[in-house]
């Protein structure tokens, strides 16, 4: 049993139907239900309850101000390397793409780190591009080693890896997985997946799964808004965490909810997700699950991300750059977008300031994963 | 008559111990603290940064008040221990709360794993606090494996919903030397109050204060019902009965 065969339960699934079917009635008992089953989170995510959004935003703050406080974890991404075997339509470090590539040292990974570790942030993601042979188990794990003496927490954005090889890095100080599926629905996912290891849907589907078995203390997850439906790649999102949830009670699961931005491959999406629903999806996620992790990246823009953060948000991303070794390294390339581009451009400190005014407390370590 | 609740060497006079996790910063945790005069405060480890730039909790706790480093994150005994260690080699003092969670719906403690990190802790020294299911069997287990005081849940972290495990720490209280210190789920005052009234010997609130529109007020009214709670304990109660005492007394006539 894995999360695949859950997912397919809804093989012949008709969203269309049931969305039909949802009536005031309906949404208005859901909004006053207190534990949530999968058709009151469908009925949420209803085209239909998108005329309930100051309800939904009501309860959703209460319930994320009474589990998480008013307290918003903070981290950044640090780029290691943008080679990649991939190509993914959607993605600037797509192996077509024309782009600068680049792989830092271990001296420039120190560097870059020193570099963050000095704003004071003790959790780090750290991310690269699916070259198993640009950027080889091995080089994660030095990198890791190198990581530990300065953040207190170390997540990382890579290729998925086997359970063993989820061990390995556990062992040598990660704690934190993040790994998105992009988008769950099936079809669409090898339409915009044209070549590389990457087309693997299942393999990437159960990397979560695989790093919880090793006792992997947090797994982020999450669909790259605007691949598919986003009411459907909402729902599977919210059934993939709990799935896991209640599979690994010990675990921290969280997702993300990245709406695509212009990248340097230029790639528009099919749909266009609204802010309204966005709002939707973190309304809705928050609802039917009260203690999930709910994290905001730089993709979105500043007043944006101020007006979500009430509404369940618990951790943002700050002083962040797509390029590898954007914070201490000079390149040529100049600003144009890499992997996509950024649209909050505030650094930590002013992040840190907007928080504070906002009467929430900036928190910069929420972990000692390696003491 | 003086009384004063004692943990380990030291003595305790507000026995409204507060939590720090919630809180919108750290400077309106000061105000708290201050203002209700709290003895004892829990701080997590997690959220400690000892080599930061930026201010640490610590720098906002007023002299003379208690810092217990709770073991919040830990999943098993082993990472309770070792948040413990490290808590105390960064000189947060040898107060701890073990917490330890495997279950992050609920936030439910392991009372399992809890007792053996309370074992390891106390036998290196440490003053250990024991967060845990309410359970007089367990409790026995943790004071013999050495807990200085029983923390069991009045009901789910920052659930709001009051003292619902009366039944079960109410026999604790009666039945455990160590003192019995109420944690987690507390909403109201009036929960705070009737925990003091059955014989706990404090109470433990984070949630309900840091999340209120008015932390600092909330904090003092918090503090002003575990004193009247603790005194109506100390005063013996009269027992609430299910019916009226007959004023004619059945048996009147033998005399």
């Amino acid at each position: 049993m894995n999360f695949y065969n859950v997912y397919n339960k809804y093989g012949n699934f008709s969203f269309d139907e049931f969305f039909g079917k949802v009536t005031d009635e309906g949404i208005k008992k859901t909004l006053r239900t207190e534990k949530l089953n999968l058709n009151h989170f469908l009925t949420l995510l209803s085209p239909g309850a998108g005329g309930y959004l100051e309800d939904m935003a009501k309860i959703a703050h209460r319930i994320t101000v009474q589990y998480f406080g008013k307290a918003i974890q903070l981290y950044t991404p640090m780029y290691l390397s943008n080679y990649c075997e991939n190509e993914c339509v959607y993605c600037g470090f797509n192996r077509k793409n024309p782009v600068h590539r680049k792989k830092l040292t271990l001296d420039e990974v120190e560097k870059e780190a020193r570099f963050i570790a000095s704003w004071g942030l003790c959790h780090i993601l750290i991310l690269t591009g699916e070259s198993r042979e640009m950027s080889p188990l091995s080089y994660i794990k030095s990198s890791i080693n190198i990581l530990k003496k300065y953040f207190s927490s170390i997540s990382i954005e890579i290729y998925p890896l086997t359970e063993d090889e989820y061990g390995g890095l556990i062992e040598a100080g990660l704690d934190g997985l993040t790994i998105y599926q992009e988008v769950y629905e099936r079809t669409a996912y090898d339409r915009v997946h044209l070549s590389g290891p990457k087309q693997d849907y299942m393999f990437r589907l159960n990397a979560p799964e695989r790093a919880l078995k090793k006792g992997m203390r947090t797994v982020s997850i999450g669909s790259l808004l605007g691949l598919g439906g986003w009411r459907e790649e909402a729902f599977f999102t919210g059934l993939h965490a709990q799935y896991l949830k209640e599979k690994f009670p010990e675990a921290e699961i969280s997702v993300s909810l990245p709406r695509i931005r212009p990248s340097s491959g230029g790639f528009e999406p099919e749909e266009k997700v609204e802010d309204a629903s966005l709002v939707q999806i973190i309304l809705a996620l928050r609802i039917f699950l009260p203690r999930l992790g709910i994290t905001l990246s730089t993709r979105e823009c500043s007043e944006l991300r101020e007006n979500l953060m009430p509404l369940g948000v618990t951790k943002i991303s700050a002083g962040s750059t797509t390029k590898v070794g954007g914070h201490t390294i000079k390149t040529n390339e100049g600003d144009k977008p890499a992997q996509f581009e950024i649209s909050d451009k505030r650094g930590i400190f002013e992040i840190k300031d907007m928080l504070l005014k906002k009467g929430y407390q900036p928190v910069f370590k929420d972990w000692m994963g390696n003491g | 008559m003086s009384d004063i609740l004692t943990i380990g060497d030291k003595e305790i006079k507000n026995r409204l111990f507060i939590g720090t996790g919630k809180f919108p910063d750290k400077a309106m945790i000061k105000m708290v603290l201050e203002e209700s005069k709290a003895s004892v405060v829990t701080v997590a480890l997690r959220r400690i940064d000892m080599k930061s730039s930026n201010e640490n909790i610590l720098d906002y706790i007023p002299e003379g008040c208690i810092v217990m480093t709770n073991t919040s994150g830990a999943r098993n005994a082993k990472e309770a221990i070792r948040i413990a260690r490290l808590a105390k080699a960064s000189g947060a003092g040898n107060w701890v709360k073990i917490e330890v969670i495997t279950d992050n719906k609920y936030l439910l403690p392991d009372n399992e794993e809890t007792i053996k990190a309370t074992e390891t802790l106390s036998k290196e020294g440490f003053i250990v606090l024991a967060y845990m299911n309410p359970d007089l069997i367990v409790a026995r287990r943790l004071v013999r494996a050495g807990a200085s005081a029983i923390m069991p849940l009045g009901s789910p972290i920052g659930s709001n919903r009051g003292f619902k495990t009366e039944e079960i720490v109410k026999i604790m209280a009666s039945e455990i030397k160590a003192p019995i210190i109420v944690d987690a789920g507390i909403g109201k005052p009036s929960d705070a109050a009737r925990c003091m009234e059955i014989g706990c010997e404090a109470v433990l609130v984070n949630t309900a204060i840091a999340t209120a529109e008015d932390p600092v007020s909330m904090a003092k009214a918090f503090s002003g019902a575990v004193v009247a709670g603790r005194l109506a304990y100390t005063s013996g109660m009269g027992r609430a009965t299910e019916q009226a005492n007959a004023s004619s007394p059945l048996t009147g006539f033998l005399r």
